[in-house]
C-alpha cells in the first residue's frame, strides 16, 4: 500500500525498494531530466542545506555516472555507478555504489517512464545483490527508513485499517 | 526524533504477526490477557510472551488494578516511529518537487518552440 500522497515506497521483497511518482510531463521530458548532467543537477540536489557539486551523466551503455553532494558540515557523500541498459524515453539499468558502500555493496536500480495521456509514471525499482547487502543498507537512517520501517509499516497499517469497526 | 535503540525496539516488536495482531485488537479498546488470547492457537505463557516484547517496546501498557490487568494501546512509539519514516518520504517529495518544477519549464519551454508532441 502506499501512504496517501503522489509518491509510494515499498518494499515488495527482501531484497527491494520500489519508488513511484507522477509527473505531470511527457516521459521524453522526465527521461531527460534523469539522463542529462544539466537536467539531473537542477533537482537531484539531495537534502535541505546540501548542494550537489559534481554531477557527470554518460547516457549510454557502459557509461559512466557520478553525483557528490556536500552537506552543511562540509562532509561529501559521493556515488556513481555504470548504464547497464538505457532504452530512450522507456527504461534506464544502472549499477551504483555509494563511496562509503553503506548498501553493503552494489545496487541495481531499473527506472521505468510509461506515459499516459502526457502523464508519467516513474517506477524506480533498487535491487540488492542479497539479503545481505539489503540489510548493510539498514545501518543507513534513510535505507533504514525505506527498507525496513515502510515494510513493517505497511503490514500493520493494513492490518490497523483492516480490524478497524 | 525517536532514539535508534526505541526505533530497534520499535519494529522488531512489529516484527511478528502475532504481535500486530495484539495491537490490532488492542486499537479497540483495551483487552485482557485471556480475551487476547482467545483468537490465536497458543498458549496463555506463549501470549504473556508476546505482551511482554510489546510492553518492554512501550506500545502497551497494563493496568494495575489488583483483579484485572487490562492491556492498553499506547500511541506514542508508534506515532513516533511513523513521523521518522514520513521524514524519508519528505526527501524524495523534495526532490520530486524540484523535478515538477524543471518539468513545468521544459513544458513551456518546447511549447514555445512549437513542439506539440
Amino acid at each position: 500500500m502506499g501512504f496517501g500522497g503522489p509518491l509510494t515506497i515499498t518494499t515488495p521483497t527482501d531484497t527491494q525498494i520500489v519508488i513511484v511518482r507522477q509527473f505531470d510531463a511527457p516521459r521524453h521530458l522526465v527521461f531527460a531530466c534523469y539522463t542529462q548532467a544539466p537536467l539531473i543537477k537542477r533537482w537531484l540536489n539531495g537534502a535541505e542545506g546540501w548542494i550537489m557539486t559534481v554531477c557527470e551523466f554518460e547516457a549510454k551503455v557502459g557509461g559512466k555516472y557520478r553525483y557528490e553532494w556536500k552537506a552543511p558540515s562540509g562532509y561529501v557523500m559521493g556515488m556513481g555507478g555504470v548504464i547497464r541498459e538505457i532504452e530512450p524515453v522507456e527504461r534506464v539499468v544502472s549499477a551504483e555504489l555509494f563511496d562509503d558502500d553503506w548498501t553493503g555493496g552494489e545496487t541495481v536500480s531499473t527506472l521505468r517512464f510509461d506515459e499516459e495521456q502526457q502523464r508519467t509514471t516513474l517506477t524506480n525499482t533498487i535491487n540488492y545483490s542479497s539479503k545481505e547487502a539489503r540489510d548493510g543498507a539498514l545501518k543507513t537512517p534513510m535505507a533504514d527508513g525505506m527498507e525496513f520501517g515502510y515494510k513493517k509499516l505497511d503490514q500493520v497499517l493494513a492490518e490497523l485499517a483492516g480490524a478497524a469497526p | 526524533m525517536p532514539s535508534p535503540a526505541a526505533l530497534d525496539a520499535t519494529f522488531q516488536a512489529l516484527a511478528d504477526p502475532t504481535r500486530r495482531a495484539i495491537l490490532a485488537r488492542l486499537a479497540q479498546g483495551e483487552a485482557s490477557v485471556m480475551e487476547l488470547a482467545a483468537p490465536f492457537d497458543m498458549s496463555q505463557p506463549a501470549i504473556s510472551k508476546h505482551l511482554k516484547v510489546l510492553e518492554n517496546a512501550g506500545l502497551i501498557s497494563r493496568g494495575r488494578d489488583a483483579q484485572r490487568r487490562p492491556c492498553k494501546l499506547e500511541a506514542k512509539p508508534l506515532a513516533e516511529a511513523t513521523g521518522w519514516l514520513i521524514e524519508y518520504r519528505k526527501y524524495w517529495e523534495t526532490q520530486f518537487e524540484r523535478l515538477d518544477d524543471l518539468l513545468g519549464e521544459l513544458k513551456r519551454l518546447e511549447a514555445m518552440a512549437g513542439k506539440n508532441n
